[in-house]
């Protein structure tokens, strides 16, 4: 991908040369913002074709993920600045975090017409929690009382239901939780809780193809594979956020360079992420009509605590020093443009909980103390730096810099290793074959500072591939699942990310990544939230 | 005639075995667990991880499972994607479109390309001989997705004379574009094969006896030269085809085209197995009977080569 992508810079500027002119495009005209509205105009949407059939609990990359968003409301959600609201629930009430009483809106359709009631929920969450249906986001059920009876490790489901799960009435139905989780009801938000209708077990194949949700848009026609998936307005959906446009119509591509053409002539409405070769011109092509705002995702460097000396107290120091010896605020803004931000900390600015300069020191630009500290903790293990990365996405150019930083500032020799895709780079991680330091990202599945630090930094979490461990963070993490309030529990994981932070850097936090979108002259009021996603149902499709 | 052809066809078993074993074994030696990397960058769990594995089968030994897409494949079934849906489903989509594409391109290639290469081949080293050597040089040592890039900054984004994608990509129209910078490269070869033919031909001895016997100019190139310059580039045309219709992936990625290419270039990624052998067998069987063609093709242009 990556030589494509300079490929196309070869391109036009031999196109240049061959015209003798400046290359350019759309200009900076954003047209009228306030231009009459048509309420019933479709616009398109940039996307990739979804991996899997649009099934919320077996759907997880994005190309699906964006679809389900539109087709299905969950019980809750989150607004523009990250707040959580909700949306097919009308109040969720627990008094210990581990005992949840679900209250739904009424009057609420599927949008074949069947009304969503309790059962929705709590037989969509039984079946896509059952480990004979092999659903990709089973483990989101993990906290619920009896999953390890549904979702046995090993041999087939001793239950087939959730035991934490009880229906009151048509309106109203309890979850029962294994122990308590402070921010469950910021998880609720999540894809694999939509409800889903009784259609939907008769045949979960031709549903896969012909999905039908409870959200604001509903299925338009067949999905045309590869091309587009259409969606319109439901007229019955009983939400706040109701549509001021008529539908959108996902459009997929399989380069983002030609999306990006189409976007710059108009064929194409709205591109969440443009090329990272246009990086730096996409201001001059769409003028006003480019955006770039942080979101929900990081970019760190992390070490293999389980391999040799990495592990060792003292190297603490050592990756401390690392990190002073990166400066992230240059790196920032010449070599990526301003597509990203120095990061203080973990946790994204506009994430809720996050608090300023969790680093502290660490991550300040600082050569002397760098090199001292370095030296103090012994020098890097085999004396050099590799840089594991995934060549196929936007890593080379910020690889390349902080690897050139700690060469200049860090004294140390440090060389990158890009793995030619982030399948192959995933499985050397996963399989525990790093030496040195390796790219480790992360994008919120929830806005909160708990998918951050949880999700990475303790004992043993699914994505903590640097086999961190340390037991304060840990009791700290059980204590803040375990507060009363979501305000508490965010301090608590602010101390938490200090900790790790100050006391070990398992990783070094380098940026806070941006959205870098665009959208053409027939849309207007395109805002994105801290998904990157754009807020759908608030695009204005002009006359 | 007729036992060649069988003979030919017969021919075609273990050369499709053999290329569907290697493309099998090649697809599972592929670095990254497929399977696992359907989470992404989540850790997976055991036991889904279980399921789906022995859901595709995959569970079983390289051999077993080989078998298994084997004796389905002659029962009509070329198995089912990672998404679930059948492969023959997603090679329906994809295949009218490349054909078209590719017959686009093969249409372009033969009538543009054999004209130039006779006109340039007649009048040898005049101005427009001089003017097509020079331009399917520059054709040739441009790689296509510069050609192709090119092409759509200036007719698509520049001059707005055509949607710098493909919209819609089973019609002809918009496939048009995309289809002569697919041609181009196969387009230049042609002419200086045929150029050169043309020219050797031209000296030969039935050549000077044609003319001696007063026929007409028309009929000593049309038929004489004609039938015997374009062998060679038969040949050639009969494996490009199949290159066209296989090698076109950075021209559908440029112009957004959902053809072969693409669908091929996402199952490699993705290490999905029935996918990939399932369409690389299609186009394997698409190169077998072009050159069988080919081959009985000499017999019409040479009366010489008899098959027996």
């Amino acid at each position: 991908m990556r030589g494509a992508k300079s490929a196309t810079w070869v391109a036009m500027a031999t196109a240049v040369a061959l015209t003798a002119t400046a290359c350019g495009g759309g200009g900076s005209d954003s047209g009228d913002d306030n231009a009459a509205v048509n309420p019933d105009g479709t616009y398109t949407y940039y996307n990739v074709e979804p991996q899997n059939p649009i099934i919320p609990s077996n759907t997880n990359e994005v190309g699906g993920g964006y679809i389900v968003k539109n087709l299905f409301r969950s019980l809750v959600g989150f607004d523009e600045k990250s707040k959580l609201r909700m949306e097919a629930a009308e109040s969720i009430e627990s008094s210990d975090n581990q005992h949840f009483t679900v209250k739904l809106k009424p009057g609420w359709k599927f949008h074949n017409g069947e009304p969503q009631t309790a059962a929705s929920f709590v037989d969509a969450w039984n079946w896509a929690s059952n480990g004979k249906n092999a659903q990709l986001n089973a483990s989101w059920f993990e906290p619920i009382k009896g999953y390890a009876d549904v979702h046995p490790e090993k041999g087939d489901p001793k239950a087939d239901k959730l035991e934490g799960l009880k229906v009151v009435n048509d309106l109203e139905f309890t979850i029962e939780l294994t122990k308590p989780v402070s921010t469950f009801k910021e998880q609720l938000f999540y894809d694999a809780f939509s409800p889903l209708p009784k259609a939907f077990y008769k045949d979960t194949k031709a549903f896969g193809e012909h999905p039908i949700g409870n959200g604001p848009y509903q299925m338009d026609g067949d999905w045309s594979h590869k091309v587009e998936f259409k969606t319109k307005k439901f007229a019955d959906y009983k939400g706040d956020d109701k549509p001021k446009n008529g539908g959108v119509i996902f459009k997929f591509y399989n380069k983002d360079d030609a999306a990006y053409n189409d976007l710059v002539s108009d064929k194409l409405d709205i591109m969440y992420q443009v090329p990272n070769s246009m990086a730096g011109q996409f201001k001059n092509d769409l003028g006003k009509r480019a955006i770039s705002q942080m979101f929900g995702g990081n970019t760190n460097i992390s070490f293999p605590l389980y391999e040799g000396d990495w592990g060792k107290p003292e190297k603490v120091k050592v990756r401390q020093g690392l990190s002073m010896a990166i400066d992230r605020e240059t790196i920032a803004k010449t070599a990526l443009k301003g597509s990203k931000d120095a990061a203080d900390g973990i946790t994204p600015k506009v994430v809720e909980g996050y608090q300023a300069n969790s680093c502290g020191e660490f991550c300040k630009f600082n050569p002397t103390k760098a090199k001292e500290l370095i030296k103090e903790g012994g020098g890097v293990p085999g004396n050099k730096v590799t840089l594991t990365y995934n060549a196929d996405g936007a890593n080379k150019e910020w690889a390349d810099a902080v690897c050139n930083d700690i060469r200049q500032n860090g004294g140390v020799e440090c060389v990158t290793d890009p793995k030619p895709t982030f399948q192959q780079a995933r499985t050397d991680i996963t399989e525990r074959h790093m030496k040195s330091a390796f790219r480790m990202a992360w994008v919120q599945d929830f806005p909160n500072i708990q998918n951050f630090i949880s999700a990475q930094y303790r004992t043993k979490a699914g994505a903590n591939d640097m086999e961190f461990s340390n037991k304060d963070v840990d009791e700290l993490m059980d204590k803040a699942d375990a507060a009363k309030t979501i305000e508490e529990s965010n301090k608590l994981y602010a101390e938490a990310e200090k900790k790790i932070l100050q006391e070990s850097m398992p990783s070094i936090p380098l940026f806070f990544d941006h959205t870098l979108a665009g959208y053409s002259k027939k849309v207007q009021n395109v805002k994105f939230d801290s998904f990157r996603q754009a807020i759908w149902t608030d695009v204005e499709v002009k006359k | 005639m007729g036992r060649f052809v069988a003979r030919r066809l017969l021919q075609m078993i273990p050369v499709f075995i053999g290329t569907t074993l290697l493309i099998f074994l090649m697809v599972y030696s592929l670095p990254g667990d497929p399977v696992k990397s359907l989470f992404g960058p989540k850790a997976a769990d055991p036991a889904t991880v279980e399921r789906l594995r022995h859901q595709y089968g995959l569970d079983k030994p390289l051999l077993e499972q080989y078998w298994n897409y084997i004796s389905g494949l002659f029962k009509g079934d070329f198995g089912q994607s990672f998404t679930g849906r059948p492969v023959a489903d997603l090679m329906a989509e994809a295949f009218p479109v490349t054909i078209r594409l590719a017959l686009l391109a093969f249409g372009f290639e033969v009538i543009v390309g054999v004209a130039l290469g006779i006109l340039t081949g007649l009048k040898r080293g005049k101005f427009l001989d001089q003017i097509v050597l020079v331009l399917t040089l520059v054709v040739i040592s441009i790689p296509v997705f510069v050609i192709g890039y090119v092409t759509q900054f200036l007719l698509g984004l520049k001059w707005k004379v055509i949607t710098p994608t493909v919209q819609d990509s089973m019609n002809i129209g918009q496939l048009m574009v995309p289809a002569i910078v697919l041609a181009a490269l196969s387009l230049a070869y042609v002419t200086r094969l045929t150029r050169t033919t043309v020219g050797e031909n031209l000296r030969a001895d039935y050549m000077r006896t044609a003319v001696a016997k007063g026929l007409p100019r028309k009929r000593v190139i049309g038929v004489h030269l004609m039938r015997n310059s374009l062998i060679p580039v038969v040949t050639f045309l009969g494996t490009d085809l199949g290159m066209l219709m296989g090698g076109a992936i950075v021209t559908e990625g440029i112009f957004n085209i959902q053809g072969v290419g693409n669908t091929l270039f996402r199952s490699i990624q993705t290490s999905e197995g029935p996918t990939v052998v399932g369409i690389v067998t299609v186009l394997v069987l698409v190169y077998l009977v072009s050159s069988l063609v080919v081959d009985l093709l000499y017999a019409v242009l040479d009366p010489r080569i008899r098959y027996a």
